[in-house]
């Protein structure tokens, strides 16, 4: 087990740097330059004054030479500092808004489970039943109906119309004088709206991947036999058919790791949330190179650890892995 | 996102004149609530769509951070309502009698926020460090034309041109930053970039990144203290959002979209709520043509392409009525602008005329073809901008009316410029011009400025508007620099090197607790201190 851990975290290095190299080429191949959303278009702006930012960020030297160097930086953990105008660390600009977005993730991560696997396991008990069929056009319907317009609905209908929910942000004005508990009511009332959205568009995947793995087990002999023993029903499901079917969802929790750190543009522009999507998204538009390399690397990294996390639960959870029975 | 190009400022300057406008400013219909007694208190909200990137205002380009950069800085001089120049943290100035001396005399008893007195040191430190080649900034062209600089006493700072340069006077507008905190440091390393400390009626108070800066009102102030205590200016990325936010009451101030102030806002409850303005704003959109392509080499197919459009059906059709036509490169109702140019006017019959009389004629497919090559152009745009898009699609299809096939394509910013602008790699282009108050625009059509990466990229080369251009920022006689900048005008409609289609209209709202505001030249934001709400109506404390 050790070896075999030691052994996955070295491959982690030659990966991590094989997706740098390639993030690195496939950005700098896009057109434009961080310079253009600066200066272009001005009247006031000379080819020399362009000359000297390209210059004051280092983008006049050849492209394997700036890789280098962004990759001795790297070794340190040094990120180096933004392209955009407030020249600021990477590291500052993505750790102001990766709590945001890590919590929200979390908390719309563990609410899509807690809902998910229990309506997929009742899809899967009840099969085609009215509830089965209902629940399937409830968890398509979220996965349909495009996100920003149903926020935008429920936007207009709780926050202008009957005026109970906080229509966009995360706290109210004033929210800095207020006292703890109400300042945590305060930023739970601005979660409910982005929140709820988030996890009804995100019910439909793992419901459906819960009731086709909940059905294949309960196919299986060993129900059949649990069954026979005479085991009420409730045992059989929870105690001999959740833990197997369980088995698969582990890789997609692992594969979620990674979603943690990234969000939707669409949804955090939409929700005026600070989050990593938007800082992601502008840093793109602006050709914004070091804040869109410590993004990824960051994300490719979660990436592989989510892989490997996934893997070791897995061997965990099923004593066949973990005994080389494959 | 929306309106990117827009949101980009072009000098310094304008955070002196946020939003211009011709006289007079219409003033919506609203409901009067009596002006109430002036009090101090209460904060303003305003909305953008897009967050500050740096507060030092050299090294940032976009609006917002000229947005607040205008609240929290002084220049030496500023526009006054009706957009002539006047002192700010000048006193007042003189020119020598051949045009190379300006003198300042500066103010006294002027603080910075944390304190300190604002002498002339502060004014050479702002010359030397934008004029520094290690900063990056997009504003050292005005300040190059400098020959010398002194300051004789901490209240007179002088500078001294080698050739007369009437955009120098405007260019002391620049935001002054304070010598005593910045110098012998790396700006661009600055706190002061995350926390300005400025002159400006409003010191900073704090920045949640992607959520608000909240700025606290100065009450020593040279002008006096601003009737608003705080404002706090929100990070909402969605127009739809926001204007939900404004109608829930989250925002006192906020741009409408044409639509929104049309259609959505015309309810005696919005009304009664919020006051809506209307004025032109500080930009024109055109149509731009690369003049080195052949197709656009005779002057004739440009005059029978803007013959071709109805500038008003654009007017209406992407803007739902709220701009006005352009005629040229100024706004109507400034001391530049000639209204008097030759229009050629809506007249697809004359176009027909025109290109006919260019060799042009008919081909099987309706199509005009000339020497076996059709008249066949592809018009781009950036993305993200909904109106320019509908106008290029209102003039593909007037166009086509007179046998002219245009295509359109639209394509992100960045490599928009780099790969198309840059590299004179189109045909036609839909984009949009600031207009800064001063009529100087030497380097968008002085045949100098054809080079790459230089803003004449339609190639456009004249002789006698390039004497013009240069006598024209010779002189700071408004009398012989208006006759220049008419002929200028005159020339450009005869010529079209551009087709100008129209000047948006700037559609401001702002809650109507909110007194004292008086729309102007200047637009609604130059008496920003002399708002007020009266103290029983005031929502914040």
């Amino acid at each position: 087990m050790i070896t075999y851990l030691a052994k996955r975290i070295l491959m982690l290095i030659p990966l991590l740097i094989g997706i740098t190299l390639i993030t690195f080429a496939v950005i700098h191949l896009a057109p434009g330059e961080p310079v253009d959303m600066q200066i272009s278009m001005s009247p006031k702006v000379s080819a020399e004054a362009r000359q000297r930012i390209r210059e004051f960020y280092g983008l006049d030297k050849p492209l394997h030479v700036q890789y280098v160097q962004w990759l001795g930086r790297m070794a340190r953990l040094d990120f180096g500092r933004s392209f955009a105008p407030d020249n600021r660390p990477v590291t500052d600009k993505i750790a102001e808004r990766i709590p945001i977005t890590l919590s929200l993730n979390l908390i719309a991560l563990i609410l899509e489970f807690g809902i998910a696997l229990p309506i997929g396991i009742l899809a899967a008990v009840r099969r085609d039943t009215m509830l089965d069929k209902g629940i399937t056009v409830f968890v398509f319907v979220g996965f349909a109906v495009p996100t920003f317009w149903l926020a935008l609905l429920l936007m207009y209908f709780f926050g202008v119309k009957l005026g109970w929910l906080p229509i966009s942000g995360l706290h109210s004005l004033g929210s800095d004088r207020m006292g703890l508990f109400a300042w945590f009511a305060d930023l739970l009332k601005h979660l409910i709206l982005p929140i709820g959205v988030m996890t009804f568009g995100s019910l439909a995947g793992l419901s459906r991947y819960m009731r086709s793995s909940m059905l294949e087990v309960i196919r299986q002999d060993y129900i059949t036999t649990a069954r026979a023993k005479g085991l009420p029903e409730r045992t059989v499901i929870l105690r001999h058919a959740l833990r197997n079917a369980l088995l698969p969802v582990i890789t997609f929790l692992g594969f979620s790791l990674p979603g943690l750190i990234g969000g939707s543009v669409i949804f955090e522009t939409i929700f005026a949330i600070p989050g990593m999507g938007q800082l992601f998204y502008q840093g793109v538009m602006m050709r914004d190179y070091p804040l869109i390399m410590g993004i990824l690397v960051i994300g490719a990294f979660l990436t592989l650890i989510g892989n490997l996390l996934a893997d070791v639960c897995y061997s965990i959870a099923d004593p066949r892995i973990r005994q080389g029975r494959t | 996102m929306r309106d990117r190009a827009r949101t980009f400022l072009i000098s310094a300057l304008l955070i002196l004149c946020l939003a211009g406008c011709d006289n007079g400013g219409e003033r919506q219909r609203q409901l009067s609530r009596g002006q109430g007694i002036p009090a101090y208190g209460d904060t303003i909200v305003e909305g953008s769509i897009g967050e500050p990137s740096n507060l030092i205002p050299i090294l940032a380009s976009d609006s917002a951070s000229f947005d607040i950069a205008a609240l929290v800085y002084n220049g030496l001089v500023k526009y006054d309502k009706d957009l002539n120049l006047t002192g700010n943290l000048a006193q007042s100035w003189d020119i020598s009698p051949d045009g190379l001396t300006i003198t300042f005399r500066l103010r006294r008893g002027v603080k910075w926020h944390d304190g300190a007195d604002f002498t002339s040191r502060d004014v050479l430190y702002t010359y030397r460090v934008i004029i520094d080649p290690k900063t990056p900034t997009a504003y050292a062209e005005d300040f190059k034309q400098v020959k010398k600089v002194e300051a004789p006493d901490p209240y007179t700072f002088r500078a001294t041109y080698a050739k007369p340069f009437a955009p120098a006077l405007a260019s002391w507008g620049t935001a002054m930053l304070p010598a005593h905190l910045l110098e012998g440091k790396d700006i661009t390393r600055s706190p002061l970039s995350r926390k300005p400390i400025g002159t400006g009626p409003y010191r900073f108070k704090e920045w949640i990144p992607g959520q608000k800066v909240v700025l606290e009102s100065f009450h020593d102030y040279f002008e006096g203290r601003p009737y608003i205590d705080r404002y706090v200016y929100r990070i909402i990325p969605d127009t739809s959002t926001m204007y939900m936010e404004l109608k829930a009451g989250g925002l006192d101030l906020m741009s409408l979209t044409p639509i929104q102030y049309q259609r959505q806002t015309d309810t005696p409850e919005f009304l009664s709520r919020f006051n809506k303005y209307r004025y032109a704003a500080s930009s024109y959109v055109y149509l731009g043509y690369n003049l080195g392509n052949p197709l656009f080499g005779d002057k004739r197919a440009r005059q029978a392409i803007t013959s071709a459009i109805s500038k008003q059906e654009i007017i209406q059709g992407a803007l739902l009525g709220m701009g006005q036509p352009a005629h040229g490169p100024y706004k109507p109702g400034t001391w530049a602008y000639n209204a008097g140019v030759k229009d050629l006017g809506y007249n697809p019959e004359k176009a027909r005329t025109l290109l006919a009389k260019a060799g042009w004629k008919p081909g099987s497919d309706g199509i005009l073809v000339k020497d076996g090559r059709p008249f066949r152009f592809t018009v781009l745009t950036n993305q993200g901008n909904e109106q320019r898009l509908k106008t290029a699609q209102i003039i593909q299809q007037r166009l086509r009316a007179v046998g002219i096939d245009v295509r359109i394509r639209v394509l992100e910013w960045s490599s928009f410029i780099t790969h198309f602008i840059d590299k004179r790699n189109f045909e036609a282009v839909i984009l949009a011009w600031t207009i800064t108050p001063d009529p100087d625009i030497f380097d968008v059509w002085h045949s100098s400025k054809t080079g790459p990466k230089e803003l004449n990229f339609i190639g456009f080369r004249n002789a006698e508007v390039d004497r013009l251009l240069d006598e024209g920022r010779r002189t700071f006689d408004r009398e012989k620099r208006k006759h220049c900048y008419y002929r200028i005008q005159d020339i450009l409609a005869e010529e079209q090197p551009y087709t100008f289609l129209f000047v948006p209209d700037a559609l401001p709202v702002v809650s109507a607790r909110f007194r004292g505001i008086q729309p102007a030249p200047a637009g609604i934001s130059y008496n920003f201190i002399h708002w007020y709400a009266p103290k029983e109506e005031q929502v914040y404390k």
